[in-house]
Formats: structure tokens, C-alpha cells, sequence
């Protein structure tokens, strides 16, 4: 495709014109008539029996529609994975802020008294709150032993590198949770009628899943579901299997009353009670000759997921995968597992695993080189994969990435060489301290190993009535350009203007499932398929006569136009198929885990402020190979959206908890970076191409999500030669480490 | 508002207000936020609720020329007040320019702090119609947005400015 | 949105001496309330108590400046967009013209107000250690008259304060003899904008020949309420300002001050990173020689 003339280009965003006038319409700006609102009564406790519900007074209940667990006509289960988790608890509750019963009332004032008035007895039992208590069982509070799931990879001979290294490192990482705090909160309206059965409307992710998970609640079959996407203001994973449960609750209300039901959180709910990144500790333990290349290693991985199972087996799975980076690995072990506690289910964000474990990897391959003596930057070039080698899961790097060259490349835009030397010279006499840090690291994108083959996605392009086309996917934009650049790709694939293409909105009465709008895959996979049922309109219109091989947009649109108004309007259709030569064993964990890999460098600039132990970046410099970028100003978007996300997981975004329960639950005290706090985020690119992906592309949405934790921490211990092997790193921290603790060691983990 | 105030259960009242350029009159009750009576009674939805706190500012509007967070003002105190939300920044067909360099330059991705983000960049050019760089920061930084990392929002303020100057 | 409207009355009388004797006729039965920064947060969260509010935004009689030959005389609903933007203000009250600019986001600086920030009291409020610092007078007012305190006792404990329950404060004073001083503020929050302070110093000082002639030093969120650190500025004044007063300094400072753990920040912290904080002061004074 050499002269593609809008893949490539910045064109307009689709629904932009909507968002920057207001008139975007996100679901808490629809109102239904005769529309109730509903509000969801929690539990407080972090684990127990329900003894008794009492419904105080002041309030007139008979006003209220109440739901319990009681009138779910179908499962009481929000069906995902394991479907263990109830939508409402009936009998044991099992974390805070799991929900109860449901009200609704159509002034929405009263909802929070009402809330409030209706109180439960519990019997308490004992409840489990860290990964340690959950691993020792002390208490068993899921399965026979708190464990959702496991995964063990080997390679090699791991067993007999000890023996044969010069050096044996060890570390311990920590990662907290991060709450996704998109702008918009979580919100759904549903709508009964006992014909056409159950509409949400609502800010998801992925219609499908909602679409699944109501049929099993409802007992409703296939086509008396429906579900549709509003504007959605964020997401970012945290809207993508928490809207089953919120949908659930409005459908349950509508249901009982026969009315619309709406309900919206406000930010202290979506907080407390949804779901939050995976906080994870990793243990490495890395065989390295003395000139510093990996012999091979044990890497102990664990996330807790909260008190139910939700998708924390898969998100354990790209953490695993992603757990020895971009290294080459000759031996490995990877024993890794997602264990259960009394807070609210973890869930998906941005990265789901890779941060948690490339965080640690890239911290340790620091550590590595201190104990060999060399640089951060050498101790990587020896150990890069190359094209050719095998991943830890196997999985030969076919493509020529070439991992030295991207990193001399980033050096070379941070200065940083010079800059190093420069801060290791001006810190002895400064007050404040700078250093230089960098991670290395690749994401996988689509979904893992046979995944993709599982969704079989389906993808349709309409030829519609005024000739132009029209992408039918239940993939969703929240921002991140899918319906930009989903229509970018048809009307390169058909050679129409980009005005000639619009995207069906995400309603599953219209829209075929074309996957979960998750896992980087979107561009990637879901593209690809626009692209082959785009190429299929064109083939029914050459096969009807009606176009000949090579045409103009004009006449592309009478064909078109001419074939709607004899026959209707007619569609094409692509469905998934895997590439043949991918291979994934799913019980050894080996083979293809991903069809493609972008790969990244970043530099952090760093300053630690000694008199207020703060650190803040001055520069921070993001190279990565993608593929293709189909759109210069989205993905640059992406990637800087992504910095800053990372950066606050690092620097600034601590959840609080006490007793299973997030206690800092609102904006002014769950911080996260102002335009005030970042520093300028420079953003470039290198394109390799993909073969599986549309027009080359590779996804990147998760990518920056991975670099900017051990990039920033290592520039913080090059700044103040302390090692911190946690985030998020407060202040207060630092502090702690270099007046308290007054000792070059590790310091401790900080919960 | 004059009278005898004590004792008196509350009751919702008439007022009059400028939005967008029209004189309205709405009943509400004198502790109804600003923004509900926007979004509810006078049907403009452009401005959200992202944290009820006056934090995020997704729901600034400008009140007397004044960026507000109307999540944060009794309408009773808006009384009589001239009020622009983003409806109102540019009422026909043509976009203002800073709408329009936010599309060029990727200010705007999920949109739910656009118009709030917009608004402010408004007020900020209105006082400072050529910002330094460190003034965009300051004057946005009341304004979150979880999407961007604000590097291209400020390069479509800054566009903008650029615009406005040339123009 | 936690509260319901409708369990709310909010008036808002033309002139103060309506506002007055609404608060005599019920003394603590009415809210005030200015910009509503703070008052509206609660009541979103559903934690307002009152239940009656008299709105006291836009009163004229509150938002006057005046400026005369030996002071400055700033209405208690003066914004802190007012603030940071009047010229006298920058110039010759810097700390103050300071706190107003990180005190929130522009939204929440064009609503908020000075008396506002006073008689809501947090312990982390920016503009009240400026207030001490400079030695401000505040004249309260009500149905039986006006009367003229000091600033530095008005704070009796937390959240509790010298002001009757018919009481507004209506002016803020201050005596225009600092400009001479030299003015350091430093606030240290979670992050660089629209934060609340874990420690915030506002400190004026006279050096000459190296010796300190005269240094205020008033800090917040390190106590229940704002504080002048009153035995340090004994212990430094007259003195040399050498490396062994700047450890003296600190000792005294962080013996002075009663930081708590919460859910901001530590107590260990916040000792420490006060302690610094006065050091930098008097470093900078001993550098810079009367410099503004």
C-alpha cells in the first residue's frame, strides 16, 4: 500500500465536532420518559453472613421500588469467567461496597437517604486484606485455597544455571492499586417491555459482555437483550466488565417497575466500590555471567484480585507472559498466581499485568547491572532479544526489531549520556538531585495466544443507501479514535473519501460482535477485518456488474447507490480466522502468545527536591516501534494519554485502604497529575509493519501504560542513590528512606 | 429576596438568569446547583458532573465573563447572572477557533472534559490572548483530563492563541 | 449529589445590614455563605449540617478594597482572583498575592473568598499563614456595631473561633510596612496545583550585616490551627545567621509545631519537611539582605 492517502493522515475525528460543541451525548445527559433513578445500598463490612435488613424510618418506603437478590428471575451471577460473583449478595458478603439490594424513586434527591436508612446486621467473619495473609490461609475466604488461578512457564534448564553464574541477583518489586478515574462515572439506563425485553443504554466498553451477562441474569434469550453504547467519557479498562454489574442493577430495577430506571454513580461510589489495577509483588531471583548476560532466572509473580474471580486470570496471564520483557531468556521459570482478598474485585486497566511485571523486570535489570558492574544501558544490549530468538514463552521474534538501535535512538533525543555525567558531577553540591533513568519493554497486542481465535470476531461493512459505506463493530470509541480510525481504514481499503464512511453506533440489535474493545486489538485485529469486509463490498459490486475493477469515488457510489435501490441495502462480512502458523499451548503456557509485539524505549528525567523529597520530571523522551500509525495525531494522543497515566501511577496515585476499603475516595485526595504536574512528554515513532495487522498497524493503547513506572524509579535511585522497589512513590517516602532509614538498601515496601 | 426569612419550609422560586446570550426564567429550589439547573431544566448538557467537588472542572461554565465550577454555585446566586456554557460559545455553524484547533490537534478525546477545558482555554486567551506556555498550564490547571496527558491541549490553546493573533 | 435541595433554604438579603439582622434575629440559625469553595463541597457530600443558608456573595460592603497612606483594607469577599491580581497587593503583600494564586484552580479562585478562608478554618487554608505573618486585623460586624481584633487570637482551637454568632467579619487589615521585608512562601502539596497543603510557610524577614532584625514566620497544616512560630522567631532574631542558628532554627520549629498523621501526609514528614522549610527561609534571608 504505497499511496494510501488516508491511512497515514490526521484526518478528523469522526464524532470530534460533537465533543468540542457539547452536543456528545454521554448517558447521564439522556432522560427517558417516566424515568426512575436507582441507587445501590452496600455493604460496609468486609466480610460476613447478612443476619437481618431493616428499613429505618423518615423514609416512605412505599414510594421506592425495592430489588433484592430474591427477584432475579435468571443467575444470580454477573457472568464473566469463574461466575462467581453474585450481582447482588444474598446471604455472604465478601468485600466492602459489595452491593445488596437496589432502589429506585423518581426524584433522585431522596435516593441517598433512602440509602443510607436501610441498615443490615451482619455476623462478622474474620476477613483477609493482604496477599500475605491470603497465601498463608490463614482464613480461606474463595476455593479450597484463595487462589484464582495459576500459571507456570518453563524454559530451558533453570535448575542448573545456578551452579554456572558469576552472580546471583535477587529483588522484590511492589506495585499498588490505581484507580482508572475516567472524567465520566459509571451509569447505565435500562428499559424493560415484556416483548422486546431488556435495552441498556449505557458507558461500557464492551456491549457484548453486558449483552452476555444479562441473558444469564434475566433468563432472557439472545434476541430480547439489547445493548447500546453511549458517548463514553473514559474508560481506560475500568469500563470493561464493571458495566455488567451496574447494568444489571438498572435492568433488575426495570424490571420490577416497569419504568426506565437510571442510575449514575456519583465519583466517591465509582471509587469505592468498582473495580481498580491489580496490586502485585514480583520476586526475581536471575543467574547473570560476569559479563552480565541472563543465564536464566525464577521470576515468583503474584496480583491480588480482590474478593471474586472477575478477569483476574486473564490479566495474571499477560502479566506472566510479559514477566520476562524484552529479554532473551535462555532458562525460566515463571510461576505466577492472582490470589483472593476481602476488597472489592480488581479489574482491568490499561496494561492489565504488563505494568505490574515489567515494572519489576525493568527495575531488576537495574539492579543486575549494579551487581555486574556495568550500565543500565549495556546490561540491556547484552541481553536483548533479536530477531530469530525465542521469547519465554517460545515464541520466535520474526520480525527484524532491532532493540539496541531503538535505544540508542532514545539516548540519543534525552541526551542522555551527557546529561548523566552532567548530574553525577552538579549533584554533589546541589540541593536538589537529578538523574536518568530508562526502560526498555514490549507489549503484546490483540488477545493472548488462542484468545483471538476463542472471540472469532465478525466484522460487517453496509453498502447504504446514499453510496456511501458503513462499519458495523461493536468495538467502541471512548476516546482513543476506533471510530476514526476503523472509517480511515474502510475508505482506504474501498478508495473513497473519508466523508463517504460512518460507523454504525455500538448497539448489538445492529452491530455484530467484533470482540471486547480491550487488549490493544482494536486497530489490529478488528481493522483488519474492516479492511477484508470492506474489500468485500467491492467484490459484490464488481460481482454485480455494477463496478468494474479500478473506479472512481463517483462511481463507487452510484454502483453502490444503484445496488441498494434494486436489492436493499446489502452487507459484507469478515470473520476472524488465525494465522496458521500461530501456535499456543494452553497447559504448558507456550507457543504464539501475541501476533505482534511493539516494542519501546523510554528516558525519564528526574528531580528529587530535598527539602520537600518530591520528585518531579523534566523531560520525558518515548520512543516505540508500532507497526504502522495510522493516525499521527491519535496515536501521539495515545501515547502521551498513556505517559501520563503512567506517571501518576508512579509519582502521585496511591488508593488508601483500610479493613478491605479504599478510604480516599474522592478527587482532592486520590490524586492524580494536573496540567501543572507533567513535564513535556516527547513522543516518537518507528514503523517496522505487521503483517497481520490493518495497513501494518500494531496496537499501542496499553504500550505507554508499561515504561514510565521503572523509568521514573530508576531515575529517582540514579538522582539519590536510594533503591525503591515500590510504587507509588510518595514524597513521604522518600523521606522516610533518606532521613529514617539513612541507608543505601532497598526500602521497604509501603502499602 | 427581602422578607421575613425565618421559619419558613423551603420552597422552590422563580429566577432569571442570561444563558448563552437569552433571557431564561427558571423554578428551582434556591440550593439547586447551577449545574442541574443547566443540565435539567434547561436542557444544555454540554456541562458534566466528573466529581460533584470542584476538582475535575467538567463543569465550568462562565458566569459574568468569570470561569465558575457550577457544581460548586446555588443558582439562587447566579440570580440575574450572564451565563455561557459551550453551547453558547459558538451558536451557528461555524466553530470558535479554539473548538476548531482542538479538532485539528487532538485536544479532545473521550470529549467529557472538553467543554469545560474549552471554556477555560477561553478565559484564559480572553485575559492573556498570547499565553506563554507555563500561563496555559496554570490557567488549565483546574481542569483534569484523564486522556490526553494535556499535550496536545495546550498545543490547541496555543493554536488557537496563534489564530486569534494572526487573524 | 448527596443532599436534596429541597431540605435547604437559602436566602440572600440586598445589603449587609439586612444580612445582620437576619443573623441577630437567629443567631447561629443561618449559614453564611460567600463563594461557597468550601460550604458546597459538604453539602454535595451529603455532610452540611445547616440547613439554613444567607448568602453573602456580592454584598458591596464585603468586596472594597482600600487602599490608605499606612494600610491596605481587603472586603472579607474579595476573591482570590481579586487578590492576585491587584497590583498593591502583588507588590507589597507577596505572600498573600501567592496564596491566592495556588488556593485552587482559576474556577475556584474566581469564587472563593479571603473571609471565606478564615472563618472556615482548615488547618491547611493557604491565605491564613500570610494573615499572621503580616499581622493582620480583622474588623467584625454585626447589628451592635464593629469591632477590631487582632488576627493572631482569632483562632481559640480547632475550627473554633473569636466570632459571635451574629458576626461577620467584614474587612481584613493590613498595616503597609513590609516591603521592606523579605517575603518567602512555600507550599508543599500532593501535587503543583489544586492541592491541599500537608505544610505551607509564609515567612517576612530583616537582615542586616547578616544578623536578623526581624523575622515572622507563620506556617499551616502543622497544628489545629495556623501558627506563628513565635519561639523561633525569639530565638533567631538578633542573631547571626550562621549554619549553627539554621540548626537551631530547626530544632526550635519543629518543637513548636503539632503535625498529625492523616490522610494526606505524615507527622514525621511534615516535621521534617516544616524544619526545611524554615531553613530555606532564613538561608534566603541571609543571602538576599532585604531583597522583596
Amino acid at each position: 500500500m504505497t499511496n494510501e492517502r488516508i491511512v497515514g493522515a490526521s484526518v478528523p475525528r469522526k464524532e470530534g465536532r460533537d465533543k468540542v460543541t457539547g452536543q456528545a451525548r454521554y448517558v447521564d445527559d439522556m432522560t427517558l420518559p417516566d424515568m426512575l433513578y436507582g441507587a445501590t445500598v452496600r455493604t460496609q463490612f468486609p466480610r460476613g453472613r447478612i443476619r437481618t435488613i431493616t428499613f429505618g424510618p423518615g423514609i416512605a418506603w412505599n414510594e421506592f421500588v425495592i430489588v433484592t437478590a430474591k427477584d432475579i428471575t435468571g443467575k444470580n451471577v454477573i457472568a464473566l469467567i469463574a461466575d462467581d460473583q453474585p450481582c447482588l449478595a444474598d446471604g455472604l458478603v465478601n468485600h466492602p461496597e459489595e452491593p445488596i439490594l437496589l432502589l429506585a424513586h423518581p426524584n433522585r434527591h431522596l435516593l441517598p437517604q433512602a440509602v443510607q436508612a436501610v441498615s443490615i446486621d451482619y455476623e462478622q467473619l474474620p476477613a483477609v486484606f493482604t496477599m500475605e495473609e491470603s497465601e498463608n490461609h490463614s482464613q480461606i475466604i474463595w476455593g479450597a485455597d484463595n487462589t484464582f488461578k495459576t500459571y507456570r512457564v518453563e524454559k530451558g534448564e533453570v535448575d542448573e544455571v545456578w551452579e554456572k553464574a558469576d552472580h546471583i541477583v535477587e529483588g522484590e518489586y511492589w506495585t499498588g492499586a490505581q484507580e482508572q478515574l475516567y472524567i465520566e462515572n459509571n451509569g447505565m439506563i435500562a428499559s424493560f417491555d415484556p416483548q422486546q425485553g431488556i435495552t441498556v443504554w449505557g458507558s461500557l466498553q464492551c456491549p457484548y459482555y453486558v449483552h452476555k451477562a444479562l441473558m444469564a441474569l434475566c433468563n432472557l434469550p439472545a434476541d430480547k437483550v439489547r445493548v447500546v453504547q453511549m458517548e463514553t467519557g473514559g474508560a481506560f479498562g475500568g469500563k470493561e466488565e464493571y458495566p455488567s454489574m451496574i447494568a444489571a442493577h438498572a435492568a433488575l430495577l426495570a424490571i420490577k417497575s416497569g419504568r426506565p430506571v437510571k442510575i449514575i454513580y456519583d465519583r466517591m461510589e465509582d471509587m469505592v466500590a468498582t473495580t481498580k489495577r491489580h496490586p502485585s509483588r514480583t520476586r526475581h531471583r536471575t543467574a547473570v555471567s560476569k559479563d552480565g548476560k541472563i543465564l536464566g532466572g525464577e521470576i515468583e509473580f503474584t496480583v491480588d484480585g480482590g474478593a471474586y474471580a472477575t478477569l483476574s486470570s486473564v490479566v495474571l496471564s499477560r502479566a506472566t507472559i510479559h514477566a520476562g520483557g524484552a529479554y532473551y531468556w535462555p532458562n525460566v521459570r515463571i510461576k505466577a498466581k492472582a490470589i483472593a482478598t476481602n476488597t472489592p474485585p480488581h479489574g482491568a486497566f490499561r496494561g492489565f499485568g504488563a505494568p505490574q511485571s515489567l515494572f519489576a523486570l525493568e527495575r531488576h535489570m537495574d539492579r543486575i547491572a549494579q551487581v555486574v558492574g556495568l550500565s543500565p544501558v549495556e546490561i540491556r544490549k547484552r541481553n536483548f532479544l533479536k530477531p530469530g530468538q525465542m521469547t519465554t514463552t517460545e515464541q520466535t521474534v520474526r520480525e527484524p526489531i532491532d532493540m539496541e538501535q531503538l535505544l540508542d535512538r532514545a539516548l540519543k533525543l534525552s541526551d542522555y549520556e551527557a546529561k548523566k555525567q552532567r548530574f553525577t558531577q552538579e549533584n554533589e553540591i546541589s540541593k536538589s538531585k537529578k538523574g536518568m533513568g530508562l526502560a526498555a519493554f514490549l507489549h503484546g497486542a490483540g488477545f493472548t495466544g488462542s484468545g483471538e481465535r476463542n472471540l472469532g470476531s465478525v466484522v460487517g461493512v453496509e453498502g447504504c443507501a446514499d453510496g456511501g459505506v458503513r462499519v458495523l463493530v461493536s468495538s467502541t470509541e471512548f476516546g482513543q479514535g476506533t471510530k476514526t480510525v476503523l472509517c480511515q481504514i474502510a475508505a482506504e481499503a474501498l478508495g473513497l473519501p473519508y466523508e463517504n464512511v460512518e460507523i454504525a453506533q455500538a448497539d448489538t440489535n445492529e452491530v455484530p460482535n467484533s470482540g471486547p474493545t480491550v487488549a490493544s486489538r482494536t486497530v489490529m485485529v478488528v481493522g483488519k477485518l474492516v479492511q477484508s469486509a470492506a474489500l468485500g463490498i467491492k467484490q459484490t459490486l464488481i460481482a454485480s456488474g455494477l463496478l468494474g475493477n479500478s473506479y472512481s469515488p463517483e462511481e463507487f457510489r452510484a454502483a453502490c447507490r444503484s445496488q441498494v435501490a434494486t436489492l436493499g441495502s446489502f452487507r459484507s462480512w469478515a470473520r476472524y480466522e488465525a494465522p496458521a502458523d500461530v501456535f499456543w499451548d494452553d497447559d504448558k503456557y507456550r507457543g504464539e502468545a501475541y501476533a505482534a509485539f511493539a516494542w519501546a524505549v523510554y528516558v525519564a528525567e528526574v528531580t528529587v527536591d530535598l527539602t520537600t523529597y518530591t520528585a518531579s520530571i523534566d523531560d520525558f523522551v518515548a520512543v516505540q516501534e508500532v507497526g504502522k500509525v495510522l493516525h499521527p495525531v491519535l496515536a501521539r494522543g495515545q501515547i502521551a494519554g498513556g505517559i501520563a497515566q503512567g506517571i501518576g501511577y508512579t509519582l502521585y496515585e496511591k488508593v488508601i485502604w483500610q479493613n478491605g476499603r479504599m478510604q480516599n475516595g474522592q478527587m482532592t485526595n486520590y490524586i492524580m497529575p494536573t496540567s501543572a504536574d507533567l513535564p513535556p512528554i516527547r513522543v516518537f515513532f518507528e514503523e517496522m509493519g505487521n503483517i497481520h495487522g490493518a495497513f501494518g498497524a500494531k496496537g499501542i493503547g496499553e504500550l505507554p501504560m508499561d515504561g514510565p513506572a521503572p523509568a521514573i524509579l530508576n531515575a529517582v535511585e540514579d538522582a539519590v542513590k536510594v533503591r525503591f522497589n515500590s510504587i507509588p512513590l510518595l514524597p513521604e517516602d522518600i523521606f522516610e528512606a533518606l532521613v529514617v532509614d539513612r541507608e543505601p538498601h532497598a526500602a521497604g515496601r509501603v502499602r | 429576596m427581602t422578607g421575613s426569612f425565618s421559619s419558613r419550609n423551603p420552597a422552590p422560586c422563580d429566577l432569571s438568569l442570561t444563558v448563552n446570550g437569552e433571557m431564561k426564567t427558571v423554578r428551582a429550589y434556591p440550593m439547586e446547583r447551577l449545574l442541574d439547573v443547566l443540565r435539567h431544566q434547561l436542557e444544555l448538557s454540554g456541562a458534566k458532573e466528573g466529581c460533584g467537588e470542584g476538582e475535575c472542572g467538567s463543569c465550568s461554565v462562565l458566569l459574568n465573563g468569570a470561569l465558575v465550577n457550577s457544581c460548586l454555585l446555588p443558582v439562587l446566586q447566579a440570580q440575574g447572572a450572564d451565563i455561557v456554557t459551550i453551547e453558547g460559545l459558538a451558536p451557528g455553524p461555524q466553530l470558535d477557533r479554539l473548538q476548531e484547533a482542538f479538532l485539528t490537534c487532538g485536544g479532545a478525546q473521550c470529549g467529557i472534559c472538553t467543554p469545560g477545558m474549552i471554556l477555560a482555554a477561553h478565559h484564559l486567551l480572553r485575559r492573556k490572548p498570547d499565553p506563554t506556555m507555563d500561563e496555559i498550564r496554570e490557567g488549565l490547571s483546574g481542569n483534569l483530563c484523564r486522556c490526553t496527558g494535556y499535550v496536545q491541549i495546550f498545543e490547541a490553546v496555543a493554536e488557537a492563541a496563534r489564530r486569534r493573533v494572526n487573524s | 449529589m448527596r443532599s436534596n435541595p429541597a431540605d435547604y433554604q437559602l436566602v440572600a438579603p440586598a445589603g449587609l445590614q439586612a444580612v445582620l439582622s437576619l443573623l441577630a434575629a437567629e443567631p447561629g440559625g443561618w449559614l453564611p455563605i460567600a463563594g461557597g469553595t468550601d460550604v458546597m463541597v459538604q453539602y454535595a457530600a451529603g455532610k452540611l449540617p445547616a440547613r439554613k443558608l444567607v448568602s453573602i456573595w456580592n454584598l458591596p460592603e464585603l468586596r472594597r478594597m482600600e487602599v490608605l497612606p499606612d494600610e491596605i483594607r481587603i472586603g472579607a469577599g474579595c476573591t482570590y482572583t481579586e487578590l492576585r491580581e491587584h497590583e498593591l497587593v502583588q507588590r507589597e503583600f507577596t505572600l498573600l498575592a501567592r496564596a491566592a494564586a495556588w488556593t485552587g484552580g482559576i474556577a475556584n479562585q474566581n469564587r472563593g473568598t479571603l473571609g471565606g478562608n478564615i472563618v472556615n478554618a482548615s488547618p491547611a487554608a493557604d491565605s491564613l499563614p500570610t494573615l499572621l505573618a503580616y499581622e493582620a486585623e480583622l474588623v467584625l460586624v454585626s447589628v451592635r456595631g464593629e469591632r477590631r481584633v487582632p488576627y493572631r487570637n482569632f483562632h481559640t482551637g480547632y475550627k473554633k473561633m473569636e466570632l459571635a454568632s451574629d458576626e461577620l467579619i467584614r474587612t481584613i487589615c493590613l498595616a503597609r510596612r513590609f516591603s521592606g521585608h523579605l517575603a518567602y512562601t512555600r507550599k508543599v502539596g500532593a501535587r503543583n496545583a489544586q492541592a491541599i497543603s500537608k505544610v505551607c510557610i509564609a515567612a517576612l524577614g530583616r537582615c542586616s550585616g547578616g544578623v536578623v532584625e526581624d523575622a515572622r514566620i507563620a506556617l499551616g497544616s502543622v497544628a489545629p490551627v495556623p501558627l506563628r512560630l513565635m519561639e523561633t522567631e525569639r530565638l533567631v532574631t538578633g542573631r547571626p545567621i550562621d549554619s549553627s542558628l539554621l540548626a537551631l532554627a530547626r530544632k526550635a520549629a519543629v518543637a513548636e509545631i503539632q503535625p498529625i498523621d492523616d490522610i494526606r501526609s505524615s507527622a514525621r514528614y511534615r516535621s521534617a519537611v516544616a524544619g526545611n522549610l524554615v531553613v530555606e527561609f532564613l538561608e534566603q534571608l541571609g543571602a538576599g539582605e532585604n531583597r522583596t
